[in-house]
């Protein structure tokens, strides 16, 4: 495995740690930055540029800035008063250990039967391009249809309701 | 170790991370926060299946986690509408107090 | 006159079926009907009654005679009847039940007796219970027991017999305690029912032997009878205890039961308590039927009492009858001197000549006993009609001594009275006592065994017109002693006096030895008027025995008592000379008080322990049931409210503490259900996986 690997993994996993540890709320959307950062890097490793590229835009650029907007409307930027782990958070870290015990457990089980590493096959944005109208045209549009209805509901439900609505 | 079970062995434990980010923090906004974390190891996983398995000109994969990604999105955003639709009611966002469904 | 045998007849031949055996049952069974008839009237209804009644013996009457008119008819021809009609009651394998009635000359004369005086004495009875509110029941008891007598009379089956015996003493028992709301006639009552039941359960054993050992209920049966030769000559092979022979035992048994409803010693001491009936009750029940039952059952079942006996001698039977009777006799008419209430006295002379009857069966046979038993009826029938004219006419009382000089306002009842004293006495020639009495006499003189009952007899005849000259001197001569005027009686009381007297007189003249038509008629020889007859050796001689003690006790009486009239209060003329012997007479020689201390206190004992026993023990174990039954429902009270009720409870509560628990579940916070469906993954996921690797 090359460096560039152990760099980007590195990245990601410190940036997820920190951001489901850390106290202030805005501190965990920044290290939520970090980590989507470093799964970028891991798709560019993995060849998928484009994925690398669209995972940059939209989450860097679009969730987790929602997400800090959301924090922000909260007033969530504030220091919490009482602590911000849940009263019974060894269950909840518990539940996550055997999980990952379990994944673990399979990937490293399957690692014989896994197929050789090929080299990697050139994709470009022509190819994708057509995959997404030719074959993939019908997901696609459920997609648009979908985030136009996510777009339209979430403006209705974050609406002050005051009766100037339109 | 092929570097397919690295990848995964990443994937299982962003998992597990963005997992006990859910189940144990206060918060619904970190709860979310956790779920776009679980969302993509998955991602991680899809891409990585795609690079590493068979058919790799299909672009099965990256299309799979392209939509995915699409999906993420649009759920943030309602779910975060919504996790400030209940603050304006409730004037909170610590989950224990939001028990209305409790039966 | 025992020698006197004419021709005999045919022996007594079955011939069955003509209309007077036919229609026989008829005779009882149309009282019966009448008393039932008047049970469903109501009181008022006097006149219904008393006709239902009267007509209905009054029919029977006539069948009577039509029958003895039959049986008459054919002894006139020679011929000895003996008609016998059997019906089978029930069977039971081999054995039957049979019930039948039987005609023959016995028989006969009893029906055309009983029905005559009852019938008399049933007129008598509507004018003497005329101010009586329960006319109506005593018709229907009088009536019953008219039926039920008439049913002893004709009855050929022992177990009918003594169906009817019991019935007639159970109307005695209604009849004495007619006035119930007296206690001393309920008492009386009892008395005599529970007396009579001493002898009866006597007479019980002995049908039950004699149907055990003849295997037949029937006297008379073809031949087949428990009274026919046959049936005889096996019981007299069968030896019972004592020497006895099983007949000779079942004769006494049979004895015992006749002893206690004839009034004999020891089972007299009813008798004279049953005075407390009304007077057409003691005539009837006490004089003339009732009591005579017992003398007629030992003449019906003669031949058994006769069996084995050697000619000329006797059997042990007899000899114990006679015994009996003789005693009796003797011991009832000392008592009779001192006693002082008019129907007390005659109850006595009752017994005194029951004790006659029985001696006469025992020494002279069936004729003998029988003719006093038909002149008995009418004379005591007479006499007890005759008080209860008086007491009427006394206006109630019936202390002699109270009474007195009524021979000139009550004439009729005095000369009635005065026939009938005379018949009992056995004043000479005229009157049928002295026939019949000496009739006893002479069979007494002949016996074989022993001369004693004989001069008992001759003793008992003394005291007999002792004591009546006594009391009708008390009663009829002397001056006045009542508190109220007497008056005569209406003409219903004294007509039926006057019907009866004329028969204590007439009646002498078919015993007498010169013609002895009604012996004869019983034995089933021809009799013919033979002035020969008194030719007898011996027979004059008694005549002249009997008269001389006749006036003898006669003179006596009145020299003592005729015309004296002394003070009610002042004491009897006896009682001055020898005061313990006329009061141990007075008191009836102390045998109600020894019973009293003997059987009545040993049976009280009996009855208290009886009474402890059923209080204690078995009131004891109904009680230990009750409470273990209650313990019980305790019980399961308990488990009721403790283990079921409780475990209800507890598994409801459980319910309830599960559901809570299981409802911290459903907290409705969402990150509680993420972490459900995190460890449901898991769990899912290994199990997969585990299953898929075995």
């Amino acid at each position: 495995m090359s460096i560039a690997f152990y760099v980007s993994a590195l990245l990601t996993l410190a940036g997820a740690l920190a951001s489901v540890l850390l106290k202030n709320k805005v501190h965990c959307a920044l290290a939520l930055t970090v980590a989507f950062t470093g799964l970028a890097f891991l798709f560019l490793n993995l060849n998928a540029q484009f994925a690398g590229f669209a995972e940059i835009m939209v989450y860097v650029g679009a969730v987790a800035i929602l997400i800090v907007f959301a924090i922000l409307l909260i007033k969530g930027s504030e220091t919490p008063l009482h602590g911000v782990f849940s009263r019974s958070w060894p269950i909840g870290a518990a539940i996550a250990a055997g999980i990952f015990a379990l994944l673990g457990w399979a990937v490293i089980e399957s690692a014989s039967h896994l197929p050789k590493p090929t080299p990697a096959h050139a994709v470009t944005v022509d190819q994708i391009g057509r995959a997404l109208v030719y074959r993939y045209v019908l997901p696609l549009e459920v997609v648009a249809i979908l985030l136009t209805v996510a777009l339209i509901g979430a403006v209705i439900v974050a609406l002050h309701e005051d009766g100037r609505t339109q | 170790m092929t570097p397919l079970t690295c990848y995964l062995l990443v994937a299982a434990f962003l998992f597990a991370i963005g997992l006990a980010g859910a189940l144990i923090r206060r918060n619904a906004i970190l709860v979310l926060i956790g779920i776009e974390l679980m969302l993509n190891a998955a991602n991680l996983n899809l891409i990585a299946f795609w690079r590493y398995g068979p058919h790799p000109e299909l672009l099965t994969g990256m299309i799979f986690a392209i939509f995915s990604i699409a999906v993420a999105a649009a759920e943030a955003a309602v779910g975060l509408a919504l996790v400030i639709h209940i603050h304006r009611h409730t004037k909170t966002t610590y989950l224990d107090q939001i028990n209305r469904m409790k039966g | 006159m025992i020698e006197n045998l004419t021709q005999s007849f045919a022996p007594a031949a079955q011939v069955d079926g003509s209309l007077a055996s036919q229609i026989l049952w008829l005779i009882p069974a149309l009282p019966i009907l009448a008393s039932g008839v008047i049970a469903l009237l109501k009181q008022p209804r006097r006149k219904t009654s008393a006709a239902l009644a009267i007509g209905a013996l009054g029919l029977s009457l006539l069948l009577s005679l039509y029958a003895f008119a039959h049986v008459v008819s054919g002894w006139i021809h020679g011929i000895a009847t003996r008609e016998v009609v059997n019906l089978t009651w029930m069977q039971s394998g081999a054995t039957n039940v049979d019930l039948g009635w039987v005609l023959d000359p016995l028989s006969a004369a009893m029906i055309l007796m009983v029905s005559f005086v009852g019938l008399l004495i049933f007129i008598y009875s509507v004018g003497y219970m005329q101010h009586d509110p329960n006319f109506t029941r005593f018709f229907c008891f009088l009536s019953l027991f008219a039926g039920a007598m008439l049913g002893v009379v004709i009855s050929n089956s022992i177990l009918l017999l003594f169906m009817c015996w019991e019935i007639v003493g159970l109307t005695s028992y209604l009849l004495i305690g007619f006035w119930y709301q007296k206690p001393s006639a309920a008492a009386a009552a009892k008395k005599a029912f529970l007396t009579t039941r001493v002898g009866d359960v006597f007479f019980l054993l002995g049908i039950v032997w004699l149907f055990a050992q003849s295997s037949t209920l029937l006297f008379y049966n073809h031949g087949a009878g428990s009274l026919e030769p046959t049936a005889l000559a096996s019981l007299l092979h069968q030896p019972a205890a004592f020497g006895l022979t099983a007949a000779g035992a079942i004769g006494l048994l049979i004895f015992a039961g006749a002893a206690g409803k004839s009034g004999q010693f020891p089972l007299h001491v009813w008798l004279p308590d049953a005075m407390e009936g009304p007077t057409p009750v003691s005539a009837l029940i006490h004089a003339a039927t009732m009591v005579a039952a017992g003398v007629y059952l030992i003449a019906r079942v003669y031949p058994l009492m006769a069996a084995g006996a050697l000619t000329g001698g006797t059997t042990a039977a007899l000899t114990v009858v006679t015994w009996v009777g003789a005693f009796t006799a003797v011991f009832a008419a000392l008592i009779a001197v001192a006693q002082n209430d008019i129907k007390r006295i005659l109850a006595y002379s009752t017994v005194s000549q029951l004790g006659y009857m029985m001696a006469g069966l025992g020494m002279g046979g069936v004729a003998v006993g029988m003719f006093h038993l038909i002149t008995h009826a009418f004379f005591k029938a007479l006499l007890f009609m005759g008080a209860g004219s008086v007491i009427h006419g006394s206006h109630e009382e019936q202390d002699i001594r109270k009474m007195g000089g009524l021979w000139r306002k009550m004439p009729l009842t005095f000369a009635t009275y005065a026939i009938g004293m005379l018949a009992l006495c056995g004043f000479p020639l005229f009157f049928s006592g002295f026939w019949s009495k000496d009739g006893i006499l002479e069979a007494a003189q002949h016996w074989s065994v022993a001369k004693a009952p004989f001069y008992m007899l001759v003793f008992g005849a003394l005291l007999t017109a002792f004591y009546m000259t006594r009391q009708v001197s008390y009663v009829f001569f002397g001056r006045e002693r009542g508190e109220k005027p007497a008056h005569e009686s209406p003409r219903v009381m004294t007509v039926p006096l006057a019907i009866l007297a004329f028969f204590a007189v007439a009646l002498g003249a078919i015993g007498t030895p010169a013609w002895p038509w009604f012996r004869s008629f019983l034995d089933g020889h021809a009799a013919n008027f033979d002035w020969g007859g008194f030719a007898e050796p011996g027979l004059l001689a008694l005549m002249g025995v009997s008269t001389l003690v006749v006036f003898l006790g006669l003179g006596l009486g009145w020299k003592l008592y005729g015309n004296q009239s002394p003070q009610p209060e002042a004491p009897d003329v006896l009682e001055k000379a020898a005061p313990p012997v006329w009061l141990a007479l007075r008191n009836r020689l102390y045998i109600d008080e020894f019973y009293g201390a003997t059987v009545i206190a040993f049976y009280y004992q009996w009855a208290r322990f009886a009474d402890w026993l059923d209080r204690r023990i078995w009131g004891g174990a109904v009680t230990a049931v009750a409470a273990t039954f209650s313990l019980g429902a305790r019980l399961n009270r308990f488990l009721d409210t403790n283990v079921v009720d409780d475990g209800f409870d507890k598994g409801c509560e459980e319910l309830a503490t599960g559901g809570g628990l299981l409802s911290l579940v459903q907290n409705g916070r969402v990150q509680t259900y993420l972490r459900l469906l995190a460890l449901a993954v898991v769990a899912l996921i290994v199990l997969l996986i585990w299953s898929s690797r075995a």
